[in-house]
């Protein structure tokens, strides 16, 4: 079952075109990876589908449901969570809070927020959380005093408290040490494994992307010009040739 | 390394930390013998209250309102022209339900401007409530201002005297902050909190920016509306002068000077505006400057408000350090 697409998605920065008009799906359960060189136009498309941007033209659709004019809030709510290039955090709080925050507002209506004080639930699901992605021995640090790389699996702490059926990484390996990455990679393995979600999978590292995604999406300057497997990827001209140039 | 333990607020310790709360705030009325002294003890349980309000505002939501003494007057004026046509236990509440309201408002403009430009915003929406108060003299006597404004009497209990209307200021003032430091501990808190930090992230989490940043401004404004109806009794006459520019600019400096984000630092920073002019009037012509040096010094040295003594202070007595009392 499809559960998104995008359908001639693009977007207009004054004059540039940063979308030109981009056609994306992706099936249930699947790992998809986005590549491109700089400014081809990933994390715009990321922003789109999210709803950080208003595309100019073109539709997007979750489950079948039109999102395209979807605020971010809204989209969060319709189950698909996202992380950043750099993490976004809320540095003057805690690790716990930053947790809690990221699931509050899928539960309740507004005035049940105001009267519900305990939370053990949503604190037991954040601490093995934080445990998965060991880092639960900072849960009462300030955001702001964490290694990068901490701050990096906070950051996908975060998008995993709400349960998103659709979760979009935005160079998770990104300014991270060899040995976190690996560690991060074996992470999304594993969530994928035993959780189920589809994932859209933003990365420079062409070796993380071949091993880790069953199928490849390649943008250049805004358009998408190859799709397939990583070793129909690894052997297209165009992708040779919009990387290594001639 | 030394790491100092923090201390717990448990439900023991909030109960007797308000029951002291509320004994410094009724205090005055049974301690002071000096009127002058007890009118500013008054003067300061309603600024607390007004910066309460602009603290949740700009502490905590981390938006700029520069209409603090606006909402005051639109809460005085509801106080002063209807306590005698209806009562004041409906006026008050009224006050601040209309603040609340205009509040709600004047919220919509930070759904699309940020910082300096919010700041112009309200300021302009300040100089309009100004000038209406002025110039609409049939409703509210222009620069003449409404007289006689009475305290309230509620059945065989009499306001009328300075330390009963004291200790119903001081009452309204803790059941206010009472419910200020509910609503920051809820969830509503940690969405505030957020929005401050990290509104796309926010919004990345399904935070409301639209409702919580309209519920800030209501509700602060609502403490300005409700303040500034316990301010007109106390004063017995008001006029539009009171609720200009600079008296916003005061509250701006009382929830800076006394800690932003900190649920204590409205009353820090309230005392300190309050009472240092006072301290200050011994040196005569000077006494201004010396105030402003005096906030200028506390900033410099201490860039988080006032609230950084008290939090040194605790340590130093207790070894452990300042309970958190919001999230």
């Amino acid at each position: 079952m499809k559960i998104l697409e995008t359908s001639g998605l693009k977007k207009f920065f004054y004059r540039l075109q940063a979308l030109k008009g981009v056609d994306l799906h992706v099936e249930e359960g699947e790992l998809v990876g986005l590549i491109g060189p700089n400014g081809s136009g990933k994390t715009t498309l990321f922003d789109c589908i999210t709803g950080i941007l208003k595309p100019s033209g073109g539709k997007v659709y979750f489950k079948d449901k039109d999102i395209t004019n979807f605020k971010p809030d809204g989209s969060y709510k319709m189950g698909i969570g996202r992380t950043f290039q750099l993490a976004q955090l809320f540095p003057e709080m805690t690790v716990m809070e930053n947790m809690l925050l990221a699931i509050q507002e899928s539960q309740g209506s507004m005035l049940n927020r105001l009267f519900r004080i305990r939370e053990d639930d949503n604190r037991n699901k954040a601490l093995s959380l934080l445990e998965f992605l060991k880092i639960g021995h900072v849960r009462d640090e300030f955001a702001k005093n964490l290694s990068y790389g901490q701050q990096k699996l906070l950051d996908l702490g975060m998008v995993l408290m709400a349960d998103p059926e659709l979760i979009l990484l935005d160079e998770p390996l990104a300014g991270v040490n060899r040995s976190l990455a690996v560690e991060i990679v074996e992470r999304i393995r594993e969530l994928r494994k035993n959780c189920g979600c589809t994932f859209i999978i933003i990365e420079h590292d062409m070796k993380v992307v071949m091993d880790l995604c069953e199928r490849i999406v390649v943008l250049d300057y805004g358009e998408k010009i190859a799709e397939g497997t990583p070793e129909q990827i690894q052997n297209n001209e165009k992708v040779l040739s919009a990387y290594f140039g001639g | 390394m030394n790491t100092v333990k923090a201390s717990k607020v448990t439900p023991l310790r909030a109960s007797i930390g308000w029951l002291c709360l509320l004994g410094i705030f009724v205090l005055p009325a049974f301690s002071v013998s000096s009127q002058y002294i007890l009118y500013l003890a008054s003067l300061t349980c309603i600024y607390t209250l007004t910066a309460a309000g602009l603290n949740l505002i700009l502490g905590y939501a981390g938006q700029i309102s520069l209409a603090q003494a606006a909402f005051m007057g639109i809460g005085a004026y509801t106080v002063a022209l209807l306590s005698t046509k209806l009562s004041f236990w409906v006026a008050l509440p009224l006050g601040g339900g209309i603040a609340f309201v205009l509040g709600l408002v004047l919220g919509f403009p930070s759904l699309k401007v940020k910082h300096h430009y919010l700041a112009m915003i309200t300021l302009g929406f300040n100089i309009i409530v100004y000038l209406i108060l002025m110039n609409e003299q049939e409703i509210t006597g222009g620069s003449y201002g409404v007289f006689n404004i009475p305290r309230p009497k509620a059945g065989p209990i009499d306001f009328t005297s300075n330390e009963s209307y004291h200790i119903l200021i001081a009452l309204v003032t803790c059941f206010i902050m009472l419910l200020t430091y509910w609503t920051l501990n809820s969830q509503w808190g940690r969405a505030f909190k957020g929005i401050r930090e990290n509104e796309l992230r926010a919004e990345m989490l399904g935070v409301s920016l639209r409702n919580y940043k309209l519920l800030a401004f209501a509700i602060g404004s609502a403490f300005a509306g409700i303040a500034g109806g316990l301010l007109a009794p106390l004063l017995g006459y008001i006029d539009p002068t009171i609720f200009n520019l600079g008296f916003s600019f005061q509250f701006l400096l009382m929830v800076i000077v006394g800690g932003s984000g900190r649920f204590e630092g409205p009353f820090i920073g309230a005392i300190i505006i309050t009472i240092f002019p006072e301290i200050f009037r011994v040196a005569e012509r000077l006494y201004f400057v010396i105030f402003a040096l005096a906030a200028m010094l506390i900033l410099i040295f201490m860039p988080k408000g006032a609230v950084t003594l008290w939090d040194w202070l605790f340590q130093t007595i207790t070894g452990r350090e300042a309970p958190k009392l919001t999230k």
